[in-house]
């Protein structure tokens, strides 16, 4: 997977999110402020213009490049959540200009130990935690189960689409599993067991830009 | 002199915490209090650019301390945590006072974290 492949990704997340912007932003408006969908749309926007007007010559350059972005252009808490996640797994990357899915794993672990510590959140809390750490668990299981020679994975189907696939199943599970819980990180967290029955819009949100990941890598 | 910079969803509360606290500190104490609140367009959110630039006027060379009010003003302040920038979880107001009364007086940017910490403790009644 090169630099073309992850600016691919970030391309079909933003379009994802704005195909989802009205959806999210009803999740927030039923624990949060509601403007979830509208800031996560203008921060990819903006991502996507970013790698348009510099395109970066490396994976890692591309996230460091869309986390700096996110975290100019997203006024909530997702913008230094989501932003520091696509930095810390760029840093993880280095400078190679190809890297292999057992790379993307270790990003992905990375990104996700990165927002854990700037939000002190842990699986549980119902945050975006929930969707991305059984995600980055999915990929780096798929990863050690389907270790890569290109020609075996190809002819049985696997390679990065197959892990990919597990981690956006396994997001998507974990961002559903965020509706009975009771926040403890948040905005949401102030509503106590008012919160219970409500999808975390983080985690809706992890689990789109994860799935946006598998549906590249399918093409 | 150590430099303060107070953080919050709300451009004009950060702006009047700022301004309380210098206040307080009265008249030609001179205390580098920075306010960073809101959105660049002036709506309520938090600015990396905006925080950016506080700690850039606040800083003098002896440290920057930071006062988020709550979540994302929090999750923000800490992208900036670094050698001679140090976040404080403090209440907004009382540990911006204590601080820049602190500061005010030549405290170095441990002093002034303390004293901020310490706010925490004020009882009202």
């Amino acid at each position: 997977m090169d630099a073309d492949f992850f600016v691919a990704w970030i391309e079909e997340a933003a379009r994802s999110v704005r195909d989802r912007k009205d959806e999210l932003t009803r999740l927030d408006a039923a624990i949060g402020d509601a403007d979830h969908g509208s800031n996560l749309d203008r921060g990819f926007t903006e991502a996507v213009k970013a790698l348009g007007d510099r395109r970066p010559g490396t994976p890692g350059a591309v996230l460091a490049l869309v986390g700096n972005t996110l975290i100019r252009k997203v006024g909530g808490a997702s913008g230094p959540l989501y932003g520091t996640a696509f930095r810390e797994a760029g840093k993880a990357l280095g400078e190679a200009p190809e890297v292999s899915a057992g790379d993307l794993a270790g990003a992905l672990a990375a990104g996700v130990d990165a927002v854990r510590r700037l939000g002190s959140a842990a699986e549980g809390d119902k945050t975006m935690v929930d969707a991305l750490a059984p995600a980055a668990e999915a990929l780096a299981e798929a990863v050690r189960a389907a270790p890569e020679s290109p020609g075996a994975a190809v002819a049985e189907g696997r390679g990065p689409a197959g892990a990919l696939e597990a981690a956006a199943a396994a997001a998507l599970k974990g961002a559903q599993a965020t509706i009975p819980m009771q926040a403890r990180k948040g905005r949401a967290s102030y509503l106590g067991p008012r919160s219970v029955g409500h999808q975390d819009p983080g985690a809706a949100s992890a689990a789109l830009i994860v799935r946006a990941l598998c549906t590249v890598a399918a093409r | 002199m150590v430099g303060i910079v107070l953080i919050s969803h709300s451009g004009p509360l950060a702006a009047e915490v700022a301004a309380l606290a210098a206040g307080i500190c009265g008249v030609g104490a001179d205390v580098p209090l920075a306010a960073a609140g809101g959105t660049e367009d002036g709506g309520l959110g938090t600015s990396a650019e905006l925080i950016a630039a506080a700690v850039g006027s606040a800083d003098r060379g002896d440290g920057v301390l930071l006062i988020p009010d709550l979540g994302g003003s929090v999750l923000a302040a800490r992208l900036f945590e670094g050698p001679g920038v140090v976040v404080a979880d403090v209440p907004f107001v009382e540990g911006a006072v204590a601080a820049a009364v602190t500061a005010s007086a030549g405290g170095s940017l441990e002093a002034v974290l303390a004293a901020a910490e310490e706010s925490r403790n004020f009882r009202k009644l």
